[in-house]
């Protein structure tokens, strides 16, 4: 029986996907910075999928602790086969374009929290020659906009961590998925002008299950994000800076 | 297994807001009636805390209603020129004792999930309302009752407790024990004496996800009666479908479903290797609005063909599905799309026992004369009923679909008056267009309703198009 432990558990998409993972009988670890909606979450799955879950809380900004926080997963989990990387958070871009600190804090949420764990993770899967790393980024780190550059280079820069990783940690079997969403009917998009094209949690989950399944590298949830991302990287620097996206 | 956690029961202390809330944005919304279309400041709450950060943020100036799936057929999940709250994100599983058979939920949780996840168990809900796809949140606020009101009366009576969410950010307990006026003025209160957060509701020991039972036809409505009568005893499930084409000495003609839950050694072999396993239902899809004028010809033939189907003659014992017999409309989705694109109405009314039968053929009759296209009724027998406004009372409830048409709310009108002066009253989780006179008539606890309503909700931010049609609010 796998166990995962999901980092940032508690948005919709990671709640979907750990309820994919629950059905498919993995025993699961959710971890989120709000603890108790975390236990909530697993007794919910416990519940319906009539599986072992435990949780706990954790901080994707502080650094310090992550290595003890995987250790203390391991114990309880007696294990650990896969990570689920989901924290994120769009964060106020407007005063992030404006204060450093805003900036810098939005990088931890999105990057260097991520880069912390996924490199304690890593070498615990190399080490034990098997496993499995899916890293939830965004489309948004495709290319960069006006309207949400912070948040998209820190996307962007985790997405080449991932391939560089994915690299590495080949020689050992482990794989490693890169995940780029596009608009997920979440808290994000929920009262934003002209979210459109967005898809369910559920489905989106879905799709990030069936091509971590098929041992996929990288994937855009929804598909048709990759054709709309390829098109919007094709437009020359000079014209995408006129369009103001 | 592991154990629930233990901290899951929310404290007082929760009233310390710490997420924001989430963002809100104009939306016309309708019930499942799609009358009416109404534009409301909507936000959708990934967690609890985010709900009472919505509740916190309301202002003085505006007013605020819980909507779950949006099941209701009115104007009860609606409000005007002010906010919703859509609760369906908040629909955590939190435990479940199987010895007492009772889960503590989120009041966002479907019946219909509650079936997936625990009729493999052997436990079913004891109130399936005619749709599987209602939120318990929902059903609370509308007490809805189910094919055994007979003998398991409304949801209220299954359901052990729960915490609301008050105007004022305190979370209350509510029971029969705890605060036990404002239990009884939230099962059936609409949700205007605040938001659910959690429940305890009681499950149903089952054997099997097939019903044993019958069909048995009626040539009329006096023999519609004596079925009732003759089958309740025996059964702890009945309904009726009317053919609302039958006139004269055939009005009321009908065929009443009835069936008990089958004990699996009762079960055809076949079944009984797997019994809680039946066939997926086929789910056809209404794709668009049909124009008005194939209304009558489609209606009758998509009705009958999802009732006879399911409904074959078996005058003699048979096994139904939980599904077709439960939730049979259920299997044609967005099956309102039937009645065109002005929505459409569903009357339903109740007398007490002793005026039923006059009652019907007066409602039935009308209907008929005034060829407003009702082709297809749902006739079922209430129990004993608790709850300030909960619509049962001992008698025969009556339901009726009407596409909204010039003339028609007179029409209605008309219909309430007849009802009126047999004592009976009209379902609110159906209505859309009640007048207020009407509804204080035909639910006599209002007024006590009201004291315990002042008493939650002293600013009455909890209110609702359906709460101001009616005038509920406290002038």
């Amino acid at each position: 029986m796998a166990k995962i432990l999901i980092l940032g558990s508690t948005s919709p998409i990671a709640r979907a996907l750990a309820s994919r993972f629950a059905l498919d009988g993995a025993e699961l670890y959710l971890a989120a910075r709000d603890g108790a909606e975390a236990a909530r979450i697993a007794g919910d799955l416990s519940l319906r999928a009539g599986v072992t879950t435990h949780s706990g809380r954790f901080d994707a900004a502080d650094f310090a602790s992550h290595a003890a926080f995987i250790r203390e997963v391991i114990g309880e989990l007696g294990g650990l086969d896969g990570v689920v990387l989901c924290f994120g958070t769009l964060g106020d871009e407007d005063s992030a374009q404006s204060d450093s600190a805003a900036a810098i804090a939005t990088v931890h949420q999105n990057f260097t929290g991520a880069i912390s764990m996924l490199t304690i993770a890593a070498h615990h899967l190399e080490m034990q020659r098997a496993g499995f790393l899916i890293v939830i980024g965004s489309v948004a780190g495709d290319r960069g906009r006006a309207r949400n550059y912070v948040y998209g280079s820190a996307k962007g820069a985790l997405a080449l961590f991932t391939q560089g990783l994915r690299g590495r940690l080949a020689k050992s079997g482990v794989h490693v998925m890169t995940v780029k969403l596009g608009t997920i009917d979440t808290r994000m998009t929920y009262g934003r002008e002209g979210a459109r094209l967005t898809v369910s949690p559920e489905r989106a989950a879905s799709a990030i299950f069936e091509a971590w399944r098929r041992k996929a590298e990288v994937v855009y949830v929804p598909w048709f994000w990759r054709i709309i991302m390829g098109v919007l990287k094709a437009v020359p620097e000079k014209q995408f800076k006129r369009v103001g996206f | 297994m592991s154990a629930a956690p233990k901290n899951l029961r929310l404290q007082n202390a929760a009233r310390v807001v710490s997420d924001p809330a989430p963002a809100a944005r104009r939306m016309v919304l309708s019930g499942w009636g799609h009358y009416p279309n109404i534009e409301s400041e909507v936000s959708r709450p990934e967690k609890i805390a985010e709900l009472q950060a919505v509740v916190a943020g309301t202002s003085s100036t505006s007013t605020l209603i819980a909507r779950g799936a949006g099941r209701a057929y009115g104007d009860a999940a609606l409000n005007a020129d002010s906010r919703v709250v859509d609760v369906q994100r908040l629909d955590r599983m939190l435990s479940f004792d199987p010895d007492r058979a009772v889960l503590r939920c989120e009041a966002g949780v479907t019946i219909s999930e509650i079936i997936d996840v625990f009729l493999p168990r052997g436990f079913f809900p004891f109130v399936a309302p005619g749709t599987r796809y209602v939120t318990i949140g929902g059903s609370i606020a509308a007490d809805v009752h189910g094919k055994s009101h007979h003998r398991d009366s409304s949801l209220a009576s299954h359901l052990l407790g729960f915490d609301l969410l008050l105007a004022s950010g305190e979370v209350r307990r509510c029971s029969r024990e705890e605060n036990a006026e404002l239990f009884w003025a939230t099962v059936g209160g609409m949700g205007l004496t605040g938001v659910i957060l959690e429940l305890d509701l009681r499950l149903r020991r089952v054997e099997s996800a097939w019903l044993d039972g019958s069909l048995v036809r009626a040539a009329n409505i006096d023999e519609a009666i004596e079925a009732f009568e003759r089958t309740d005893r025996e059964y702890g499930n009945s309904v009726a479908w009317i053919d609302c084409a039958s006139r004269r000495g055939a009005l009321g003609r009908s065929v009443l479903n009835v069936g008990n839950f089958a004990a699996r050694d009762a079960l055809p072999r076949h079944l009984a290797q797997e019994p809680f396993r039946v066939a997926p239902s086929i789910s056809p899809l209404v794709p668009f609005n049909l124009p008005d004028f194939t209304l009558s010809a489609l209606t009758v033939r998509a009705f009958n063909a999802v009732i006879y189907a399911t409904h074959r003659a078996t005058d003699g014992r048979a096994f139904f599905d939980y599904q077709s017999f439960f939730f049979p409309l259920d299997s044609i989705r967005n099956w309102y799309r039937i009645y065109g694109k002005r929505g459409f109405v569903q009357y339903q009314c109740v007398w007490p026992t002793a005026e039923s039968r006059a009652g019907l053929v007066e409602i039935l009759e009308a209907t008929t004369r005034s060829r407003r296209g009702s082709f297809l009724a749902v006739l079922k027998k209430f129990g004993a009923q608790e709850g300030m406004l909960s619509f049962p009372m001992p008698g025969y409830t009556l339901a009726l679909d009407f596409p909204v048409s010039d003339g028609l709310f007179e029409f209605l009108d008309g219909l309430d008056e007849m009802v009126l002066r047999r004592g009976g009253r009209v379902y609110l989780a159906k209505d859309a267009r009640l007048k207020p006179a009407a509804f204080r008539a035909m639910y006599p606890n209002f007024g006590r309703w009201q004291a315990a309503k002042a008493a939650a909700d002293p600013n009455n931010l909890f209110s609702s198009s359906l709460s101001r049609r009616l005038q509920m609010d406290p002038a």
